[in-house]
């Protein structure tokens, strides 16, 4: 018989041991700040605070009750690109890029004497102030972090931890006082829609598995997260297995499971070590197992690697990937509710969505309603990254705008060197290969899942890249179209051949080889694919076509008809151009020019006209001071 | 008695394999695991070893071929000591994880095709997403993750793998 874990006396002894310490240092080890060093800062800091005689613990132990200074890691923080970021509790402080030789610093002066490090807080680039914590930094405060509340705060490897903040409360309510039709009925009353890309109510999906009259039935926790642009599951898994591992149990009651997949992408190496420790932590404290909260069910959890391929986020391709087999997916009806995983009911939800439902337990369905909006509602979170100053993992109530996440989370749109660019938004792309592009008109819709698929767009998994006004968006597109065309299973004909076909109507746009018609045919065809295509991955590959041929089709045709790229990304296409440094207006080019597209007075820099420009060099060769680049 | 020798020998040959196999008790369901296991024991998946694998799970070789072929995760062909990953996500291709890619391939002769150096030192490999976006562009050499790259802080890392090797050479 196993032995029911006691929440409440686990939770009391964590916080009995935390009150013997003066501070407690955070280092955090997401993966971007791992990469940018925080391994060795947490060295830097164990060996510096031994060598001060101070007494430093690295793992919380009850009987442990001499005061001292607590170093531990969390997850992703979500503000990378100022990592390795450090958190001196209580006092609130954040230092940025720390490195090893500012640990000395950081514990004679904050740790022994109280005082900020002026230099490692971030600065405010509007205001030039500097920031103490997140409480003052505008990337954070603007947000509102719901299910990445506590990524970058507890100990993802700490089980005690989780529990000691109210976790596996939600999944001990659900096995002992709840019954699964009372779990689906709250979770459906919530509203909640799945994260990962579709928005499909996560309540009626489960309610349908729940019916079902099979005595076994299967969870799958798809980690997969194959979208180019996309972190956000990966940081809850690195950040807070727990909570996931606590949905996944949710989900079981609701249906009626005993066994369960987490599938993590094998490139996310520490989400799968950190999962199997939550999963074996879990088992070994006696939540997991033969007999879940004393409820007489069992549950057992697997984690398993995917082997990287794009269409396993597909639902029927994900089971078969589970099974052993090329991830194909199969067509619907039987949706995997009725016959999923070896031909069982099964339920699949990603990261983001399962670790919103302990929460949803916990506060009631109406309080969840209270964020977001009437048809999506809790909070999403975004991949914020390209142009863009603070890049990062971001969490905002849906109904956000896209002008509040790029300019006052984002702080603002750079150049291509990484200055600031005062009016240089041109698109943001999201939702990934999915996903459609977004312009500057959209900067005011709120962001929903219904508002987007009204523009030919999509949430997708939520991958936000900005574009500033350097980028062509042929090539973007393009980008995407080889994205879907090397991930396409091959199993129907439009994906496999129209999507390579698509490709190489887009590299003659941007070879200069297309006219007009080329674009009517990728017109043409995308539609064809988008119709024709069994699975997501096909139906949704013409989308980022689709959406640029929409809204930049003044892009499109000039490079087509003036065979002119403007942001000069495409080699074959660059429109000559007249250095006015070196150009001494002798007019000699002028004269050489055959359809008179070069203008300019005597002594003054000359210009080309590139919409009459045939690009026939001339005026290149004829120039003898070198001005003229580009032909 | 032949057949068993020829059986006990290769068993001997394939004793990692066996092991990996046994491990995930000879369960078809789990090829993927197993497949992922052996990689990591031969850092390639060996024609004759992905014969075995199927022949011990009682499954086609074109099966398992068809498995390891689909997912890029796999590789049929050997791969140098050193694998240079550059993410090709979105984020890292806007901000010219390309260019990043076009260095390695200049400064260790590499094109499309050619994939690995031909003294097997380096292998240079595009991803489609690391999930480090928050520091494109990224790569990856090994286990460790650089973000920030520029074209020059490529050559220069590239450089320093290079003379490490020499001097490792020297040395022994």
């Amino acid at each position: 018989m196993q032995e029911t874990i006691n929440l409440e006396s686990v939770a009391a002894q964590y916080k009995e041991s935390l009150k013997y310490n003066d501070f407690r240092i955070v280092i955090c080890a997401g993966t971007g700040c791992m990469a940018n060093g925080s391994e060795k800062v947490r060295n830097a800091f164990l060996n510096y605070i031994r060598e001060s005689g101070l007494h430093v613990k690295v793992e919380l132990k009850p009987e442990e009750n001499h005061k001292g200074i607590f170093l531990s890691e969390s997850g992703c923080q979500g503000f990378c690109q100022m990592g390795p970021l450090v958190t001196i509790e209580p006092l609130g402080l954040l230092y940025v890029k720390v490195r090893p030789e500012d640990v000395k610093e950081i514990v004679d002066r904050t740790i022994k004497e109280n005082k900020a490090v002026e230099r490692l807080l971030y600065e405010d680039p509007s205001s030039g102030e500097k920031c103490k914590g997140i409480g003052d930094i505008p990337f954070y405060t603007r947000q509102s972090r719901f299910v990445l509340k506590q990524c970058g705060h507890i100990n993802p490897e700490d089980i005690n931890e989780y529990i000691s903040i109210g976790g596996y409360a939600a999944a001990r309510k659900a096995f002992t006082t709840l019954s699964p039709e009372d779990i689906c009925k709250e979770i459906l009353a919530s509203g909640l829609r799945g994260r990962g890309g579709g928005g499909f109510p996560t309540g009626r999906k489960w309610d349908l598995t729940r019916i079902q009259q099979e005595k076994k039935k299967y969870v799958i926790c798809n980690g997969d997260e194959g979208d180019p642009g996309a972190f956000m599951d990966r940081s809850v898994m690195e950040g807070n297995p727990h909570s996931v591992i606590e949905g996944i149990m949710i989900a079981s009651r609701a249906i009626g499971a005993d066994e369960a997949y987490v599938y993590v992408r094998a490139e996310y190496p520490l989400a799968v070590k950190r999962i199997r420790r939550a999963v074996e932590d879990a088992e070994n404290a006696g939540i997991l197992g033969d007999d879940v909260f004393a409820s007489g069910k069992s549950l057992r959890v697997h984690v398993m690697e995917g082997a990287g391929a794009f269409v396993c986020g597909e639902e029927t391709a994900l089971i078969a990937s589970i099974e052993g087999k090329r991830g194909m997916p199969s067509p619907k009806p039987p949706f995997p509710a009725q016959s999923g995983l070896w031909e069982k009911p099964t339920v699949i939800n990603n990261v983001e969505t399962l670790a919103t439902v302990p929460l949803i337990i916990k506060m009631g369905a109406g309080e969840f309603r209270k964020i977001g909006n009437a048809k999506s509602p809790g909070t999403k979170t975004f991949a914020l990254t390209g142009h863009v100053r603070n890049t990062g993992l971001i969490e905002v109530p849906f109904g956000t705008t896209l002008r509040e996440i790029v300019y006052n989370i984002g702080g603002g749109v750079t150049n291509n060197d990484g200055t600031l660019a005062e009016d240089g938004f041109k698109s943001v792309q999201i939702g990934g290969p999915s996903g459609g592009c977004l312009t500057e008109e959209h900067l005011d819709l709120p962001l929903d899942f219904d508002s987007l698929t009204g523009i030919g767009a999509m949430i997708g998994s939520g991958g936000l890249v900005v574009m500033n006004r350097q980028t062509c968006m042929v090539k973007i597109a393009r980008f995407f179209m080889q994205f879907t065309q090397n991930e396409s299973c091959g199993k129907c004909v439009l994906c496999r051949e129209g999507t390579k076909q698509m490709l190489a109507l887009l590299d003659d746009i941007i070879e200069g080889r297309a006219t007009v018609e080329t674009l009517e045919l990728l017109e043409k065809l995308a539609l064809a694919v988008k119709k024709g295509s069994l699975c997501g991955l096909g139906k949704t590959a013409p989308n980022p076509v689709l959406s640029t041929m929409k809204h930049f089709r003044k892009e499109y045709t000039e490079h087509v008809v003036s065979k002119w790229c403007s942001t000069k990304n495409c080699k074959s296409l660059v429109a000559p151009e007249i250095n006015p440094e070196l150009c001494k207006g002798c007019t000699v080019c002028t004269k050489k020019c055959p359809v008179g597209a070069i203008s300019g007075e005597r002594k003054m820099p000359h210009k080309i006209n590139v919409s009459i420009c045939i690009k026939c060099g001339a005026c290149a060769q004829a120039c003898k001071l070198n001005a003229i680049t580009g032909v | 008695m032949i057949a068993e020798k020829q059986i006990l020998s290769r068993t001997r040959k394939f004793g990692k394999v066996c092991e990996i196999l046994d491990r995930y008790s000879n369960d078809s369901a789990k090829l993927i695991p197993i497949l992922q296991a052996v990689q990591e024991e031969y850092r390639y998946l060996p024609e004759e070893v992905l014969t075995f694998v199927a022949t011990s799970l009682n499954l086609s070789p074109a099966r398992v071929y068809g498995v390891a072929t689909f997912y890029s995760h796999f590789a049929l062909e050997p791969k140098g000591k050193y694998v240079i990953r550059v993410c090709d996500g979105t984020a890292c291709h806007v901000k010219g994880s390309m260019s990043l890619a076009e260095v390695v391939m200049e400064k260790l002769n590499l094109d499309e095709k050619r994939r690995t150096t031909p003294d097997m030192l380096f292998t240079l490999e595009t991803v489609s997403c690391l999930g480090a976006c928050g520091l494109a562009p990224v790569m990856v050499i090994n286990d460790e993750v650089h973000g920030q790259m520029t074209p020059e802080k490529t050559g220069t890392l590239i450089d320093q793998i290079i003379e490490m090797e020499k001097s490792y050479a020297r040395n022994n």
